[in-house]
């Protein structure tokens, strides 16, 4: 019997990728270990082997295709003595594509995120009409904010495990080394707290660097330097020294890595004074606001997603498209119920308004955007004209975001409170591998549901 | 201390001077050291007696715009930097005249005039700062290095190693200097460090290292200006092990009973910095006694200035509660 061979997952986040090249053709004979094609993913390219014996007997999925989703059948081998008459339709991909990540979505809304965003009111930026919008992946638009602000201002440097040579862990830092060299985009060796102490010296000394950590759970080995050697160096010096840096990377859940690389940092950095704390969701943000960051003379960790790295979303084509920092943004204008997020639960809330829209409950949508300086008005003045929040992070509830939204609306605006404030967080476990636990353990669209439907004393 | 302090060329004019600085540090410390018996000074305050040679020495052979950067035992560093004695006194007694307008305290002090970089609390995170002064030195190609003391405490840290790696790797113009004074608070070298011969720790990393009698001001200078010219020229970074020893206790709170009173005194009435060049001063006759009575009663008067003016500077404002934590965004 022919042997299907599919597209493989060759990462934990990776759905689909481009077929670039075959490297053996119809009527090959084949041994285990021999190379079939190259397959490019949003992070990388790379080389797929076969651990299979045979003859490829027929080629399905023709060079340079690309959006070719994981187990598609991409070419059958035939094993010894079969003729090509053997062969038949493949089975269809979607039978063999295991979705963890998605939300379970019971109600018959099932949109994109990006999708959502187009649904979505009035957008509080000061973009001249007419401008024209272009649609950038997050990674991209990261990129693109860095190279920015890299051909401005020479002091601008990015620093890291795998920026240079390698084009990125995540290929967020694709094409810098090209255009800038290895002076300015430069590859360190895996020690987070040595090259952030670099970083925090090199700042002290009169540069901009940009100090990427191939994920915020490696920064826990730097943290020191992150908060005892950048945040409190211009306060304890009486204004004197300066640390104009920015510390960057993936940070929270991505899909199946396990507890040790899926931690959500947000409340730990939100809580030093002496930070600025940057937690962006779409790529427009993750544009405008790390340019903010670059721009900021003041110490930035800037919370990216990994999960929304390949998102795309529409970037205003400006010139120098910058989004302040300390500034929420109404993503969805609603009359019955605030939900408050950033980050990628930004896009779990924006389904649940749309849930929530089909069952008469109309739901504004706060993206924070920054957690430390937290726009705390913008969230007051929403809960007095809806008189209901559920604040909703991907990070464990125990003080977190969420409890120090819901502190403040407390004490701000607690005689406009009709219910009391709800919270959605992730379970109070380290976060498992399986794919079932993993689902449970991070809120949803419909954990959100759940929450609103609940402050708005409805079931 | 077994090697026998060699001769080094010197002249009268260079000589006086280490000597005055030496001894600048000396009283400044033994001040802060009764202002803090006093209840003036609080927290912790790391004093520097004992080890004056080695800043004094190094301070010698860096040129203008070289950066320093330290740990908490600082007072010393910032003096030999130039930086005032009022300055610093005012931050020890945590008043709106002290450089970092009291809100540092004896670790957390700098000069961006003075480029003098702290003044850091925690043990070894000095080091990868100072390797990227050498960075930002490199990247700007101005000229300079950057000069990194540690103990040799630190000198067991994770971190210091990363550094080393990377200024190597990338041959960053920065030294590092290990001040040797046998103790981290209260563990011996012997008791805390599987390898005690604190030079050989660069040895993995190519990293060169020079053990040199730290309580010998000349030879600390020798030994730092060969060091300087090297990470100067492109070179890398280089280890200067500076063997040394601290009369007082770890801070104000050690009643250092880790080591014998005979030690101590052994190492004050053999080998103190400032008594050595004295007798080469005098034995030279490039001063005498009552050269040396007139400097000493010089030094003593800016040091009671320095306690006087801290004593008097007020308070920092309550206002000064809420700045310095960010700085504005230009428009």
């Amino acid at each position: 019997m022919a042997i299907d061979i599919q597209m493989p997952a060759l990462s934990p986040t990776m759905e689909e990728g481009t077929l670039t090249k075959w490297l053996v053709k119809e009527g090959d004979s084949i041994s285990s270990g021999d190379i079939l094609a190259e397959i490019e993913t949003d992070k990388a390219t790379m080389e797929i082997e076969t651990i299979d014996e045979g003859v490829v007997g027929k080629i399905l999925i023709s060079e340079g295709t690309q959006n070719v989703k994981v187990g598609t059948v991409i070419l059958q081998l035939l094993e010894d003595g079969e003729g090509i008459d053997v062969l038949s339709a493949p089975a269809s991909p979607e039978a063999v594509i295991e979705k963890v990540d998605e939300p379970i979505v019971l109600a018959p809304v099932e949109t994109q995120s990006h999708q959502v965003i187009e649904t979505v009111a009035p957008v509080e930026m000061d973009i001249p009409s007419g401008t024209a919008m272009i649609e950038t992946s997050v990674r991209d638009a990261l990129r693109d904010a860095m190279a920015e602000e890299m051909r401005k201002d020479d002091r601008v440097f990015i620093m890291g495990e795998e920026v240079a040579q390698y084009q990125g862990a995540y290929k967020v830092t694709r094409e810098l080394l090209q255009e800038f060299g290895p002076k300015r985009v430069i590859d360190t060796p895996i020690t987070e707290h040595g090259f952030a102490g670099i970083g925090v010296g090199a700042a002290m000394g009169g540069l901009k660097p940009i100090v990427e950590f191939m994920t915020w759970n490696f920064a826990m080995q730097a943290i020191d330097h992150i908060i005892n050697s950048a945040a409190k160096t211009l306060y304890m010096s009486g204004g004197q020294m300066r640390c104009p840096i920015v510390f960057r990377g993936p940070n929270g859940a991505a899909s199946r890595v396990g507890a040790q690389h899926s931690h959500d940092y947000s409340s730990w950095y939100a809580n030093v004074p002496g930070l600025k704390v940057v937690a962006p969701y779409d790529a427009a943000d993750a544009k405008g606001l790390l340019k903010a960051a670059i721009l900021d003379p003041n110490p930035v960790v800037f919370l990216e997603h990994e999960m929304m790295y390949g998102e795309m979303h529409d970037v205003p084509d400006l010139e120098n498209y910058i989004v302040p920092i300390g500034k929420a943004l109404v993503r969805r204008v609603g009359s019955d119920v605030t939900i408050v997020s950033h980050s990628r639960m930004v896009g779990r809330a924006l389904e649940a308004a749309e849930i929530l829209a089909t069952e008469g409950i109309s739901a504004e949508v706060i993206d924070l955007r920054t957690l430390r300086p937290l726009d705390t008005d913008t969230v007051i003045a929403s809960v007095k004209k809806t008189n209901r929040i559920v604040c909703a992070e991907e990070g464990w509830g125990q003080s977190g975001i969420g409890a120090e939204i819901a502190t403040r609306v407390m004490e701000q605006a607690f005689d406009y409170l009709d219910a009391p404030p709800a919270r959605v967080f992730q379970k109070d476990v380290p976060l498992p591998y399986a794919g079932n636990l993993e689902a449970l353990s991070i809120p949803n669209a419909q954990d959100v549901v759940v929450a609103a439907k609940a402050v708005c004393y409805k079931d | 201390m077994t090697t026998k302090p060699k001769h080094h060329k010197t002249t009268k004019k260079d000589l006086l001077q280490l000597y005055r600085d030496m001894l600048l540090i000396r009283r400044f410390e033994e001040k802060a050291g009764q202002l803090y018996g006093m209840g003036l000074i609080a927290g912790f305050c790391h004093l520097y007696i004992g080890q004056e040679a080695v800043v004094v020495g190094i301070r010698d052979a860096m040129a203008e715009g070289d950066q320093m950067i330290t740990s908490y035992r600082d007072h010393g560093h910032m003096l030999a930097c130039g930086m005032s004695p009022r300055g610093v006194m005012a931050e020890l007694t945590g008043r709106s005249g002290g450089y970092s307008r009291g809100k540092g305290g004896s670790m957390h002090m700098f000069s961006v005039e003075k480029q003098f970089f702290g003044g850091h609390g925690i043990v070894g995170a000095q080091v990868p700062l100072g390797a990227g002064l050498g960075l930002a030195n490199k990247y700007k190609d101005n000229g300079q290095i950057s000069v990194t003391f540690f103990g040799d405490g630190a000198s067991n840290q994770g971190q210091v190693y990363e550094a080393l790696n990377m200024a190597k790797l990338w041959d960053l113009p920065t030294l590092f200097i290990i001040e040797n004074n046998q103790y981290a608070m209260g563990t011996s070298l012997a008791r805390a460090s599987a390898q005690t011969e604190l030079y050989k720790r660069g040895e993995s990393f190519g990293v060169k290292g020079i053990q040199v009698d730290g309580m010998d001001v000349l030879a600390v200078r020798e030994a730092a200006k060969k060091a300087a010219k090297h990470a100067r020229s492109g070179k890398g970074p280089l280890i200067l092990e500076m063997m040394t020893y601290r009369y007082r206790g770890h801070s104000m709170s050690d009643p250092a009973k880790y080591r014998t009173r005979e030690e101590v005194n052994e190492m004050r009435e053999e080998h103190d910095p400032i008594d050595m060049v004295k007798a080469r001063l005098l034995k030279e006759k490039w001063a005498d006694l009552d050269d040396l009575k007139a400097l000493d009663k010089e030094i003593k008067t800016i040091v009671n200035d320095a306690a006087e003016f801290a004593k008097t500077s007020p308070e920092p404002d309550p206002s000064e509660l809420y700045t310095d934590v960010l700085l504005e965004v230009e428009a």
